[in-house]
């Protein structure tokens, strides 16, 4: 753990180890391609160690009308890149005269993870719509791969929904199905996972435009064992 | 210096990496788990049998450090003999549980296994125990090992009261296919064991006979 500020010292108790511990998106995300556009969705938790600072959190940032990204890892190194990469994008885009492509945000988003891969801890998810190639889902974790997927869960709860995710995603699913497996996934994953909860943040992106909504802690789904 | 380099799995420590579940049905239990043992990168043994049996109706399933998952089981079959003649009758679930965690617990220091511990008495019927790190509980069903990490989602959504005995061989089989496609330290086939009233019974499911899922 890196330390920033002053220290008293490492063991000081009058000190919370929270003034210590760096910022992080602890997080479960998610992203799902449909026909016609793409599906994505995050928990709302900031965890410094063991203290919450942000149990209200967006993680679903806008780099573009259509596009958008889901960030966990360092909250301070995703926000920077996300702030770089939509500077870039917006250029390109004025240069180009036409909305961007999806895979172009994400190609900058993997130039600049690759490039500072070990300075940086940041695992992003990418997506949105473009008149290319419809609706994208791009995938840039840690280290600075790239590789589209139809479906990505990223962060520290996305292990528990594996088996979940490859057992309920079929392709072919329409928006309300992809809506549905986003929720029912992130809602397990945020049970399980101490660094995930609060609420669920969704969006839908299509060639209509952006659709945001939010699932409050008493409306996640239940499930048996709970 | 001359000479190669000694081949890791000499010196790395033998793991059943793993995943194992054990669920409790009306009559009975289901135990499963994959097949494979690692050491370091290398699989020792793909198709082990990590169901270890404790008495005639119960069983263990095994994970962690494979020298010591398997030496706790074979002192806990010891026990578990001489305590059954000395109360003249099958020993109850319960008891094999306790005689796990008590091992589990003195020695949670030196030891890194963690066993899973299911069968049928006459008493509770059907239990599944689970003796992590020495603690002793009792659940409907319970699932572990390194695998286990992935399927947590998956059983949770997928886990509903009062399913038979047919429904619970098919959720293990489906658990444990998901964990072994997505755990690097799982893998091989699928033991699974039946255990009810009637008796105890074995079962292999191999590699392609098991379930597939859509990027397959």
């Amino acid at each position: 753990m890196r330390i920033f500020g002053q220290q008293i010292s490492i063991n000081n108790d009058l000190v919370p180890d929270w003034t210590r511990e760096e910022v992080s998106t602890g997080t479960t995300i998610m992203a799902v391609e449909y026909d016609g556009g793409v599906v994505i969705g995050a928990d709302s938790r900031t965890t410094t160690g063991a203290y919450i600072a942000n149990r209200v959190t967006d993680k679903l940032t806008r780099i573009h009308d259509k596009i958008y990204c889901c960030r966990s890892g360092s909250a301070a190194d995703t926000q920077a890149i996300a702030e770089v990469v939509s500077y870039q994008l917006g250029f390109h885009s004025i240069e180009l005269d036409e909305p961007p492509l999806v895979e172009t945000a994400a190609n900058l988003f993997r130039a600049s993870c690759y490039r500072y891969r070990e300075e940086l801890m940041a695992g992003i998810l990418v997506a949105g719509w473009d008149r290319r190639k419809g609706g994208q889902v791009y995938c840039v974790p840690i280290g600075g791969m790239l590789v589209r997927q139809p479906v990505a869960v990223g962060g520290s709860g996305s292990t528990y929904v594996y088996g979940f995710m490859d057992s309920n995603y079929k392709p072919g699913l329409n928006k309300d199905q992809c809506l549905e497996l986003t929720t029912s996934a992130l809602s397990l994953a945020m049970e399980r996972d101490g660094s995930s909860g609060g609420v669920i943040r969704l969006a839908s992106i299509s060639e209509e435009g952006v659709e945001r909504r939010v699932i409050l802690g008493n409306q996640l789904p239940k499930f048996s064992t709970h | 210096m001359l000479g190669e380099a000694e081949p890791q799995w000499l010196s790395e420590e033998v793991k059943t990496g793993t995943t194992i579940i054990a669920i409790q049905f009306n009559g009975g239990v289901v135990l499963g788990s994959d097949s494979r043992v690692s050491a370091g990168e290398s699989v020792v043994n793909r198709v082990m049998n990590k169901l270890s049996p404790l008495h005639d109706k119960i069983y263990c399933a095994l994970s962690g450090s494979a020298a010591d998952a398997q030496t706790i089981a074979e002192m806990v079959n010891y026990q578990l003999d001489v305590h059954s003649m000395e109360i003249g009758e099958d020993p109850q679930v319960r008891s094999a549980a306790t005689l796990v965690k008590n091992i589990s617990y003195k020695y949670k220091e030196e030891l890194s296994a963690h066993l899973i511990v299911a069968g049928w008495d006459r008493k509770e019927g059907g239990q599944v125990f689970a003796t992590l790190k020495g603690l002793l509980t009792r659940q409907p069903f319970a699932v572990g090992g390194s695998g286990s990490s992935y399927v947590y989602g998956f059983v949770d959504a997928e886990y509903r009261k009062g399913m038979g005995k047919k429904e619970c061989q098919q959720f293990v089989i489906n658990t444990l296919s998901l964990a072994m496609n997505r755990d690097g330290s799982s893998g091989g086939v699928a033991y699974l064991v039946t255990i009810d009233e009637h008796g105890t019974e074995e079962n292999v499911i191999l590699g392609n006979d098991l379930p597939t899922f859509f990027d397959q």
